[in-house]
């Protein structure tokens, strides 16, 4: 079994602290890409065993819980978005539960993994969040849908990065995949990972449209292959978001291309998941497959906007032993 | 540990399952049980231990049955099932919903229960044993309800003695109490040493749900328990269990007239060609060989990978093995548990320690101390390896690669199994070409172990017959109604004192291979017609004759793989010939029996139209189970079939075990009536012209006592059939245990071929049901 350095308390408290080497991407190999097998009803069936194959309790579903909420890019992602409505999800970033919860359960220095916005709301989201390690991780190329010229999507890129976004979530041109055109998304996808510059980039292959979970497995491929530092399921718009099986295939190509390249790539589940349960299950499947790396916020991160809730309730019911309630907790 | 330490390392952490509860039933019991019979209690005598594995913690004391506990069992049985029998199916399916009911009810009970007896992670025996359990009894509901109007003219055969293993303790009692049940049997359940209590708690609930007294009893025991119910009074012996019991059990019932299903043990292939979806088929490995710590009888235990994929996928293997937990089965969050008991664990151990061929890959995983193996690969094997010929029955796996897909399908037949097999393709015409060609009752593309009440299970081969589940399970615990009268012994006509020999010499020789062959031996007898005339001389067969017969039967491949329709076209041309000369073979008939021939020579045309029409009909099912995908029952021919034949009426009645037989794909060794075999010589002329391919059917004439007795001990006939007027049934029997051969005998009964001699239940003999499951889904 492969064996990889623990990191230190220090080290995840000053989230995110990045502790791999980026993926510099590969030649396009579409040979690697056409082998692709996934079958449906097998990945349905193992994902379906998920649950009940792992069980966190007490004290270290507690603290599996603590390590849920640094992994989550606290997501707000609406048309009505204001100043007022990011400096309040800032805030609960940086303090996502109540100080007397984290004393009693012996711990400090726990945030968010980051703040995921749109473009507009990237700089209020940076000072919002001065003094603190969380970065801002902002949707871009003409999110959700992908479809706004080329040459601007770029530009949107460079746009936010100059704004300050540390993370930039790009979502793939669908087409590409439906038609089989991996060259095509291949190039888009080396380019827009050439225009982050330093900021990480995370492919939204939007697997929801991609009607296979063959077509999400070669789509996730052909990304890592040009360069993406994650790969993230959905953009939480799409009618089916992240889902166990999507995931399943996913991070198996993701073992897959460490295997073949050395290099680990993140995964970014978004979309559909908000109970503190649906979490650890979700933590589990990643500790299992891919092993403890993938249980740091820079190789994985739940893209969630409700999950945070749900788990500072489990986190009183713990220290108390009472069910809790929603407005026991700050609103973010 | 903190949790800032747990944030940290994020290990898993205990998560036990509580036992209070399944502790305070044995407690309320006092730890000790007596057996459960006539619908209580008995008293406690001569006791064991019956402990837990995972801790070698005494969970109860339990009570050696004796042949009285049987005897009374099996009294109690035997009056519950006059009555039972006559219930009508309606009241016996409201029975057998409230067992569902009741088994759903006490749900988590039945689970701890059967972990801390057995030693299987809580997660199976709660997520897949005990729903399992409940879907069985629904089911079987369902047919109590459907069955009189479905099955009319059956009835129930009486009282089951049932004789199930320990590394599924319920969901076997399940397989076994549900169909017998529901058809109108009362059963004697002898559950394993190792771990008699789910049985026993479900004995006691049974009363919940209005079971009559003595419907189902359990009495506890070992070994010499299960051989005195066997032994007893019973109807029928089901036996779940290792092909070595299953063997003796065959042999202790040979000709006792005692119904017989087997369900028995296997090696079974797990092929991985080169598409397929390698992650999903490493997953499917784990719930082939490490489910219920590898102790599971169909388990994919042979491992099968197309060699240019080999590495990747053993790399692969070796890191999804050591992701596996190894601990307390009442963990939640465990995979593998504990061997059931420390003698198991020692046969295990002894069996891997022994090997000295390919590479041992052990999982990288903590092994608690005591009753725990860890999960185990051994590549680089060859077949000869005696681990990929023996069942381990534990968490080890032994792998081998192939090259093309007729080399896997040998490799898989390699076997004196033949349980179950999985094949992984993405492939569709690949897997649809392999699934049939492998010899096993039940395949699964894409997928392992996967159960339902709906879709039959059970073997071929040494893996034991008859199949549970479905209405092909259903079957075996009925009979048709009416008693068959006994059959008198039918004398060949003996030598005059006056010989009147007319005519040029006619030599009847045994057809062997589509050729006319004179006996072996060099033996022949003469045929005397009642008159004292000399009608021909027929070679006396010997073994040799048999020997080359099943090797002619066996060079007819292709009969099997030939088209319903096809076969159809060769008995209707069959029918045809016999026609064109039927006022010879009444003649033939008349003149060595005395009677007239023309009614049984038309009768024999009929039953080859029957038959022919059959040859495209006898369809397979697609079962409703509850997976996306189906469930395909399969009626494919058992292989080679030996059949003694009816004395009574010499030519119909080989028609009648020829037709079916050849109908459904099958080559027979047909031995014509010992008194009268003429009729049988002559139809090889008839077969000669009615392009039956050579082999298909073979005639080797000669004494039934004899060539029955090679026959039936001969491996590589899969069926032997007797109907012969001579005592064999018992010889049949006791000889087929050698490779646990299907056997349909008369048990010296007499049969109306004319009334009673076509039908399903011929079509039924001469096919397996073969389960083949196709989940589908993109």
């Amino acid at each position: 079994m492969q064996t990889h350095p623990t990191p230190t308390v220090a080290a995840t408290d000053l989230l995110p602290q990045v502790t791999h080497v980026r993926n510099p991407g590969m030649p396009l190999d579409l040979d690697w890409v056409a082998g692709v097998q996934a079958n449906t009803s097998a990945i349905e069936r193992r994902c379906a065993t998920l649950p009940g194959r792992r069980s966190v309790k007490k004290e270290f579903q507690a603290a599996w819980l603590l390590k849920a909420i640094s992994l989550i890019d606290l997501t707000t992602l609406s048309g009505d978005d204001t100043p007022g409505r990011v400096q309040r999800l800032c805030a609960k970033a940086r303090q996502p539960v109540r100080a007397d919860l984290l004393e009693a359960l012996g711990m400090s220095g726990i945030t968010t993994g980051a703040v995921c916005v749109y473009h507009e709301m990237v700089e209020t989201a940076v000072r919002a969040l001065e003094g603190t390690s969380i970065p801002v991780a902002a949707v871009s190329t003409g999110f959700p849908a992908g479809l706004s010229p080329y040459r601007l999507r770029i530009a949107e890129i460079g746009e936010s990065v100059k704004a300050g976004a540390r993370e930039i979530d790009i979502v793939i041109s669908r087409r590409h995949v439906l038609t089989g055109n991996w060259q095509a998304l291949y190039d888009e996808m080396a380019e827009m990972r050439e225009a982050c510059g330093e900021a990480h980039v995370k492919a939204i292959l939007a697997t929801g449209e991609l009607g296979t979970l063959r077509n999400v497995e070669r789509a996730s491929l052909v990304c890592m292959m040009a360069g993406a530092d994650f790969i993230k399921t959905s953009t939480g718009k799409e009618s089916v978001n992240a889902t166990l099986p999507v995931s399943l295939t996913m991070i198996r190509a993701i073992r897959d291309y460490e295997d073949r390249t050395g290099i680990k790539v993140g995964y970014k589940p978004a979309g559909g998941i908000s109970k503190a349960k649906d979490a650890l299950v979700y933590l589990s499947l990643m500790k299992d497959e891919l092993g403890l790396p993938w249980l740091q916020p820079d190789l994985f991160r739940f893209g969630a906007s409700s999950l945070l809730g749900d788990i500072e309730r489990q986190l009183e019911h713990f220290v108390t032993g009472r069910y809790s309630a929603a407005n026991r907790h700050p609103m973010g | 540990m903190t949790i800032r330490d747990i944030f940290q390392t994020m290990d898993y952490g205990p998560a036990p399952e509580g036992s209070a509860e399944a502790m305070d039933w044995l407690k309320a019991h006092d730890n000790r049980f007596g057996h459960w019979i006539d619908g209580g209690w008995t008293k406690p005598h001569q006791t064991f231990a019956t402990k837990n594995p995972a801790t070698g913690t005494e969970l109860a004391q339990v009570t050696q049955g004796t042949e009285a506990d049987v005897a009374a069992a099996v009294k109690a049985a035997t009056r519950a099932q006059a009555k039972w029998g006559r219930t009508p199916g309606h009241e016996r399916a409201r029975i057998l919903y409230a067992l569902a009911r009741l088994v759903q009810k006490h749900s988590r009970l039945f689970a701890v229960l059967e972990t801390l007896d057995n030693g299987k992670p809580i997660r199976e025996s709660r997520d897949i044993d005990v729903p399992l359990v409940a879907r069985h009894f629904y089911y079987h509901a369902g047919l109590a309800q459907l069955m009189d109007s479905e099955l009319p003219g059956m009835v129930p055969v009486g009282v089951c003695g049932a004789v199930i293993p320990w590394n599924f303790p319920l969901l076997m009692l399940a397989w076994k109490v549900a169909p017998a049940l529901a058809a109108g049997n009362t059963v004697v359940l002898k559950p394993a040493e190792y771990t008699p209590l789910t049985a026993l708690l479900f004995a006691e609930i049974s009363r919940e749900a209005g079971l009559p007294k003595g419907a189902l009893n359990v009495v506890t025991g070992d070994g010499a328990t299960g051989a005195a119910l066997v032994a007893a009074d019973v109807a029928k012996v089901a036996f779940t269990g290792s092909t070595e019991v299953g063997r003796r059990i065959r042999e202790a019932t040979a000709g006792s007239g005692k119904a017989l299903t087997l369900e028995l043990g296997g090696k079974s292939p797990y092929i991985v060609f080169d598409d397929a979806d390698l992650d999903s088929a490493i997953e499917g490995l784990v719930d082939a060989i490490w489910f219920n710590q590898g102790q599971v009888c169909c388990a994919g235990s042979r491992l099968l990978v197309q060699e240019g994929v080999a590495e990747r996928f053993h790399q692969k293997l070796k890191r999804r093995m050591d992701g596996l937990r190894i601990g307390d089965p009442l963990d939640k969050c465990i995979d593998v548990g504990a061997v059931v008991d420390p003698v198991q664990l020692a046969t295990i151990t002894a069996m891997v320690d022994g090997n000295t061929e390919g590479e041992t890959y052990r999982a990288a995983t903590p092994v608690p101390a005591g009753c725990f193996y860890p999960p185990t690969l051994i590549t680089g094997l060859s077949a000869s390896s005696r681990l990929m010929q023996e069942e381990i029955f534990g968490p080890v796996l032994v792998s081998m690669t192939f090259r093309t897909p007729e080399e896997a399908v040998a490799l898989a037949n390699n076997t004196r199994y033949g349980l179950a097999a999985s094949v992984w393709t993405e492939n569709l015409n690949l897997a649809l070409d392999i699934a049939p060609k492998i010899k096993a009752g039940v395949v699964w593309v894409n997928a392992t172990n996967l159960f339902d009440a709906a879709a039959g299970f059970g073997g071929v081969r040494e893996s034991g017959f008859g199949r549970e589940g479905g209405w092909e399970g259903l079957m075996a615990y009925l009979k048709p109604a009416g008693t068959a009268k006994p059959l008198k012994p039918v004398a060949a006509v003996p030598a005059p004192n006056e010989a009147v020999v007319e005519g040029i010499d006619r030599t009847a020789k045994l057809y062997i291979g589509g050729k006319q062959a004179r006996p072996d031996g060099g033996y022949s007898k003469a045929i005397w017609s009642a008159r004292g005339k000399l009608l021909g001389h027929v070679g006396i067969g010997n073994r040799k004759d048999i020997r080359n017969a099943v090797e002619a039967a066996h060079a007819a491949k292709g009969w099997g793989k030939a088209t319903g329709h096809n076969r159809a076209q060769v008995i209707y041309y069959i029918a045809e010939n016999l026609a064109a000369r039927s006022a010879e073979f009444a003649a033939r008939l008349r003149d060595m029996t005395g009677r007239s021939g023309e009614a049984e020579v038309a009768a024999s045309i009929q039953r080859l139209f029957t038959y022919a029409a059959w040859a495209d009909k006898f369809d397979g099912v697609a079962k409703s189970v509850p997976i996306r995908g189906v469930a395909l029952a399969m009626n494919e021919p058992v292989g080679v079939i030996g059949a003694l034949c009816p004395d009574e009426t010499p030519l119909l009645g080989l028609v009648s075990l020829m037709a079916p037989a050849i109908a459904m794909g099958n080559a027979v060794v047909l031995v014509p009536s010992e008194a009268f075999p003429l009729a049988a010589t002559d139809l090889y002329q008839v077969l000669d012209t009615s392009d039956v391919p050579g082999g298909v059917v073979n005639i080797v004439t000669g004494g039934h006592a004899e060539l029955a007795k090679t026959l039936a001990g001969h491996m590589d006939v899969d069926a032997v059939w007797s109907f012969s007027a001579a005592d064999v049934s018992g010889l049949v029997e006791k000889e087929a245990a050698s490779n646990l051969k299907r056997t349909w005998v008369n048990y010296g009964r007499a049969r109306d071929w004319t009334a009673e001699g076509e039908g399903r239940a011929f079509l039924r003999a001469a096919t397996e049901v073969k389960t083949i499951w196709v989940p589908y889904g993109e």
